[in-house]
């Protein structure tokens, strides 16, 4: 089974089409990768899908980078 | 319903959902039948369970995937919970005909506060609520259509109709702004703005009052309800993929732009 981190970082090189080299933990979604608003919007329901959770959209809108998606997940599936 | 010929369906007689709100009778029935023959698994829904009923038995009866449901779009939870059903028993419903609608007509003098809001509710509040509920299924499968049945109304106005009118322009604002979203999916987002056409609701109008709205109109009689059907077919078909955040006007002549 892989890590959390490694996890998350595969979703959003999927999901953005980056390569997952270029998912660094601290990159922003926005900044760094490229991702629009609608972007954020399918990464988070990607997450949802791969932790089979569901995530309230005010919790949702703070994950804005690789490292608040690992925590996020990690403080509320681990 | 006359047979205006099918689409070339080419994506849709794979079985694709499509959900129709108000589809019990006159337009959205047409429009519900219609998709149907297209090759679409047609979900309509009613506000009552006669309603619901009645869907279930045309599709049944024209040999058709899918069924009725019964469903006020004024209702959140009810909203949310429908499409979930829907995708649980067909799957994501990748098609959304925003048809429900009512009428509370008063001239702005004598109109009360609750005709004013049960229309905007109903006939633009519910665009918010179903099509969000939807776009999940749509963004995910990188494939959509949206349409929202307008009115002439909307363009032109109508005294007596100013809540009416505002709810069918509003709508057609929203669907342009979500063209705008939800481009970059391929999800296509559109209104048809019907005339008068020839329902339930225009067979109430008295002969003189219907002699005298023909009269404005150069194709001299109502519209069918299965021409709006034939038009929301091709809107929702791989044809028209190129064709979002349009509002198309289908009257007869009545409103030229």
């Amino acid at each position: 089974m892989s890590s959390i981190e490694e996890r998350v970082k595969k979703i959003v090189a999927e999901q953005l089409g980056v390569k997952e080299d270029e998912v660094q933990t601290e990159a922003s979604f926005v900044e760094d990768l490229g991702a629009d608003s609608l972007d954020t919007v399918e990464l988070v329901m990607a997450l949802e899908e791969e932790f089979e959770t569901e995530i309230p959209d005010e919790e949702a809108e703070k994950i804005t980078t690789v490292k608040l998606a690992i925590d996020y997940i990690t403080e509320n599936l681990a | 319903m006359s047979d205006a010929g099918s689409n070339d369906a080419t994506a849709s007689d794979t079985g694709k959902v499509a959900l129709v709100t108000g589809a019990s009778r006159g337009i959205g029935r047409a429009i519900a039948e219609r998709l149907a023959g297209d090759g679409f698994t047609v979900v309509g829904t009613a506000t009552t369970q006669a309603g619901a009923d009645a869907i279930s038995g045309y599709l049944q009866e024209g040999g058709y995937q899918g069924c009725g449901m019964t469903l006020d779009v004024a209702d959140q939870v009810g909203v949310e919970a429908v499409v979930k059903g829907i995708t649980q028993r067909f799957g994501a419903p990748l098609v959304l005909v925003n048809n429900a609608g009512i009428t509370r007509d008063n001239i702005l003098m004598r109109m009360k506060t609750d005709e004013w809001h049960s229309v905007i509710d109903t006939n633009l509040n519910a665009l918010y609520r179903v099509s969000k509920a939807c776009l999940r299924g749509m963004t995910k499968a990188r494939w959509g259509r949206i349409v929202s049945i307008t009115s002439v109304v909307g363009a032109m106005g109508n005294a007596g109709q100013s809540n009416y009118a505002a709810s069918k322009a509003g709508a057609e604002g929203f669907s342009r702004a979500l063209a705008r979203e939800l481009g970059s999916r391929a999800i296509t987002v559109n209104c048809v703005a019907p005339g008068f056409i020839d329902t339930d609701m225009t067979r109430e109008l008295g002969d003189e009052q219907r002699d005298s709205l023909v009269r404005q109109i150069p194709l001299s009689r109502l519209g069918e309800a299965a021409e709006i059907g034939a038009l929301v077919g091709f809107l929702c078909s791989d044809n028209a993929a190129y064709i979002t955040g349009e509002t198309i006007h289908i009257n007869g002549g009545m409103n030229m732009a």
